[in-house]
């Protein structure tokens, strides 16, 4: 189970960046996990997983048992009656939906999430999600897609979901005025700050997406621009080309300088001079170099290991080792996205070495070896590697927080800075 | 298909987990999604362990199904072998991996590898976490152990005069609600009766100490729900016979120094005489005169629960008003118990229910889970942890058993912190409606800023936490299930009794309400004013 390739991934041929492909244990969360903040992000909506008692000990697990008396997920576990034909799984199904909207008048948008049992057995939840859509219209949507972890990983889960709801999008005129739509879960704070920057910078009108509320769709046609905030969403992105959108390329909002780049690709499609986007974005800028200068220090040539979790480790990379000089010691991801992040491999130092997939016990032994001053990985790893003499940092943190844009620059360095000065401190 | 919001137990292969993690030199090959890899951060979050747990997950994805997910399961057992070199080797499937039916015990007999390997067969789609762990920790024993067996009817070898006897101690395992420390209190109770111990498993254990069980006089079932297996396979095999006191409480505990000596031959009277016991000793203080009949709710697994309200009713002087447990294997324990205190014993694993239970008895304390910690938070009661379901909390970093002597006081102090004090109560039942003393402050001695310790449940608290603050929270989001009163109120309170209930000190405003609207309901009364409510004072105070 350990094969491990060579091969290179770049912009062009004079970023050639090496980077090792492995198949192995992957330790790494199923696309249900998206669940903890999509049900968060989207207000309305609920997510039902139609799965086994594996999947609800995973995302009560994963989310914090009982925050909330009956949050807005939860799962159908599948059992021995419906394996053995002794029910059948679309009436159970449709019994469960029905008590779960009795109970919850207050939702409008029902996620059908698959699992790996429900694939395997081959339950059809698009037909039963367009069975009970049509039952419970205009009240209740019910989408479905699919966050097991057969097929999708981590935040695979996000790009599911939201690529199930692009059908749904209305369609925009053909004579409709271009549009902005941002692509992504951002925290709420995140996206009133780019409001703020449209807007100084004359860009609009901006939509995002996913939606706070089911019903708020954007438009979309031919004329809709639309931007990755995220760097996972590679089934969203086609679904919104299908429609007719055009993805505006750009490195990804993280760090002053991501933020800055993601910003200009769009000022450069409406045609925003540079003048004008200098005025607009000059204070922010200046704030949040100084307030990324600060843990420079910390942080300046210490050696970094990500291991793949969320798809964001290679942008996160590229602000650590260009804003704040870390050394990079390897960078796995659990995919390489080539196109979607072309412009941000072009960022990167020459010759840092990536890793796609994961054969976990190889990995941990090459960072062993490397005795990184950090390392990035999952809550599983974390406390072992810690004890064995290692710093880490919890990479589910960077998807939980919010980092992008400039008033979260510093923040995002300063989770990286804090375990290193924690550990400082601890041993004085 | 069965709706769940939060499940008191996970999968039957996490069970294996537990025994797998708490044991030494054993590997776990595990047919399994990569998202069941999610399992290993209960045991590096929640129980801080130094190691990751002893488990390779093969991790097939849906490209491999039809394919070669038999072939991923073989490499990955080799490459396990080759790389940890266990002493033995569990193998088994998770709940995908058991629909794909790629038979994980076939598969590593055919690899021939030079140790043990054990297949497990745990049903995902019927049983769950403490089931997986049972099974487990019995197939490992039957596995490992017996080929050491007599044969069948060979009487038990007498003891070397002068040697002492020896026990094992069955059932601690990883995960476990404080197994660690209950391991150390009843080895010290049992060394002081003059007891050896042969072997303690699954925690701790190696397959080469399994493999010496046998050498034991008798075995002592800690935590029947992961042990009671084993040790009646043990019974039958080598003629040793199993404890079935569980030393929580001071009561208990007697009766298991009674019951050990009497099965090693020693005489329990000298450390019975000895100790003393401080729970005890507080619980009898003036101080405790206010515990006096507080209606306790009970619920946990079997062995917690029935040992709670055991201690509840007979060492702290509370009125038990419910008793239940989520594990189903173990109801007819429960229902035995429940009948000691004259209610129905609630068997379910459905959170939902057990709040309506709640809600519908008022009770003055909780007892019980994690969940039932949630639960007594959302209805204001005093509540205090007994059982698993576990979480980081329940993993001290003190020395805090349940078990022995030392455990009795442990729960003493658990089960009083979070209640009002004796003369504190007093205070605010004289002074209410003061800036300070009122029904909504908390205990004094939780201190003035206390908030219950929200959220703080599960390994991605911290995380979850954040990501509260990001994504705003969900305002509004009403507990539709949650019972206002749950005594079908068919008076309706006139505002100025309502103010008037409103005086009467918090703690006994519950009982004072359910009372007053049962007296009212009782005569047809469809409104309650101030009259009724000391009408109905008097009624029930006769
Ligand atoms: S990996 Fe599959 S079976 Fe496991 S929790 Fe995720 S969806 Fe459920
Ligand atoms: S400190 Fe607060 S949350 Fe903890 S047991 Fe006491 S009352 Fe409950």
């Amino acid at each position: 189970m350990s094969s491990a390739a060579l091969a290179t991934a770049g912009g062009s041929d004079t970023t050639v960046i090496p980077i090792i492909r492995e198949r192995g244990q992957r330790e790494v969360f199923c696309g249900l996990t998206g669940i903890i903040w999509l049900h968060r992000k989207i207000q309305d909506a609920f997510f039902l997983v139609v799965g086994s008692r594996t999947c609800a000990h995973l995302i009560q697990s994963a989310a914090g048992v009982m925050i909330f008396a009956e949050p807005r997920f939860a799962t159908a576990i599948i059992d021995e009656r419906d394996l053995a034909g002794l029910a059948d799984c679309n009436e159970e199904l449709d019994r469960i939906v029905n008590q779960l909207l009795t109970r919850r008048p207050d939702i409008r948008l029902l996620f059908l999430v698959g699992s790996c049992p429900s694939e395997v057995i081959k339950l059809d939840l698009s037909r039963a999600s367009s069975r009970l859509s049509k039952k419970f219209s205009p009240n209740v949507r019910v989408l479905n897609y699919s966050g097991s972890g057969i097929e999708t990983t981590f935040t695979q889960g996000e790009d599911a979901c939201l690529a199930s709801m692009v059908p749904d999008l209305p369609a925009a005129p053909a004579d409709a005025e271009t549009s902005l739509m941002v692509v992504g879960s951002l925290a709420d704070v995140v996206e009133d700050q780019f409001i703020r920057l449209f807007a100084a910078l004359n860009i609009g009108p901006v939509r995002f997406f996913p939606p706070r509320h089911a019903a708020d769709l954007a438009p979309v046609g031919k004329n809709t621009r639309y931007i990755l905030a995220q760097p996972f969403l590679a089934d969203t992105a086609r679904a919104l080309e299908e429609r007719g959108a055009t993805r505006i390329d750009a490195p990804f909002p993280l760090g002053v300088e991501g933020t800055t780049l993601w910003l200009k690709a769009v000022a450069d499609v409406w045609g925003v001079s540079s003048g004008t986007f200098d005025a607009a974005t000059a204070t922010a800028r200046e704030r949040a170099t100084r307030a990324v200068a600060r843990y420079r220090e910390e942080l300046s040539g210490k050696r970094v290991f990500f291991f793949p979790d969320s798809q964001l480790e290679i942008p996160l990379a590229r602000f650590l080792a260009r804003e704040l000089d870390v050394e990079l010691v390897e960078v796995g991801t659990p995919f390489l996205h080539k196109q979607h992040l072309a412009r941000e491999l072009e960022l990167m130092p020459k010759g840092v070495q990536l890793s796609e997939g994961q054969h976990v016990e190889n990995q941990l032994d090459r960072c062993r070896a490397a005795k990184p001053d950090l390392v990035v990985c999952g809550l599983g790893l974390a406390n072992p590697l810690e004890a064995e003499g290692m710093t880490t940092k919890w990479s589910i943190e960077l998807v939980f927080t919010p980092i992008q844009g400039y008033d979260q620059a510093a923040d995002l360095a300063e989770l990286f800075a804090r375990p290193l000065v924690r550990r400082m401190r601890l041993v004085a | 298909m069965q709706l769940t919001v939060w499940t008191y137990e996970g999968p039957p292969h996490v069970g294996a987990m537990r025994v797998a993690t708490a044991m030494e030199g054993l590997h776990y090959v595990l047919h399994a999604p990569q998202g069941d890899t999610y399992a290993d951060l209960l045991f590096t979050m929640i129980e801080r362990n130094a190691k990751r747990p002893p488990v390779t997950y093969t991790t097939f994805q849906a490209r491999d199904l039809g394919s070669d997910t038999a072939e991923l399961f073989k490499t990955a057992a080799r490459d396990a072998y080759l790389r940890f070199k266990p002493q033995a080797m569990i193998v088994g499937a998770s709940c995908t991996a058991e629909l794909i039916q790629d038979d994980p015990g076939g598969l590593s007999k055919a690899l021939n590898l030079p140790i043990p390997v054990i297949p497990l067969e745990l049903p995902s789609y019927q049983r769950k976490e403490n089931y997986g762990a049972s099974e487990t920790f019995y197939q490992i024993v039957r596995a490992l152990a017996g080929p050491t067996a007599p044969v069948l009817g060979t009487p038990r070898p007498v003891r070397v005069s002068g040697q002492r006897p020896r026990c094992n101690l069955l059932g601690p395992t990883a995960l476990g609600f404080r197994h660690r420390d209950d391991v150390v209190e009843i080895t010290k109770l049992l060394n002081e009766l003059g007891i050896d111990i042969n072997v303690v498993a699954p925690m701790g254990a190696t397959p080469a100490d399994i493999a010496r069980l046998g050498e034991a006089d008798f075995n002592v079932v800690m935590y029947p729900e992961t042990a009671s297996q084993a040790a009646q396979w043990l019974t039958r095999t080598f003629g040793q016979p199993a404890t079935k006191i569980v030393p929580i409480g001071v009561g208990a505990t007697h009766d298991f120094i009674n019951e050990v000596a009497k099965l090693a031959g020693v005489d329990a009277a000298p450390l019975l005489n000895n100790t003393t016991s401080r729970a005890k000793w507080y619980a009898k203080s003036v101080d405790s005169t206010y515990l006096t009949s507080k209606r306790v709710f009970v619920f946990g697994d079997a062995t917690h629960a029935v040992a709670a309200a055991r201690i509840a009713k007979e060492e702290m002087g509370f009125t038990v008003v419910g008793i239940g447990t989520y594990s189903r294997e173990f109801a007819r324990e429960v229902r035995e118990a429940a009948k000691i205190y004259g209610v129905e014993a609630l068997i379910t694993d459905d959170y939902l229910e057990v709040e309506a239970k709640v809600a519908e008895l008022q009770p003055e304390l909780v007892l019980g889970t994690q969940m039932e910690r949630h639960i007594a938070k959302r209805f204001g009661v005093p509540c205090a942890v007994i059982s698993a379901p576990v979480h980081v909390q329940d993993f001290p970093a003190r020395y805090s058993p349940q078990m022995g002597f030392e455990g009795a006081s442990v729960l003493f102090d658990t089960w009083v912190h979070p209640l009002m004090m004796g003369l504190e109560e007093h205070l605010i039942g004289m002074f209410r409606g003061d800036n300070e003393f009122h029904a909504d402050a908390a205990p004094s001695h939780l201190g003035a800023a206390h908030k219950p310790l929200q959220n703080v449940v599960s390994p991605l608290v911290a995380a979850a936490q954040i990501g509260a603050s990001v994504f705003e929270p969900i305002l509004g989001l009403t507990s539709v299930s949650t019972p206002s009163s749950a005594a079908a109120t068919i008076a309706g309170w006139a505002l100025e009794a309502e103010k008037e209930l409103n005086k009467i000190p918090f703690f006994v405003r519950g009982k004072a309400r359910r009372n007053t609207e049962r007296f009212a309901s009782e005569r047809g009364m469809s409104l309650i004013t101030v009259e009724t409510l000391y009408d109905a004072k008097a009624h029930f105070s006769r």
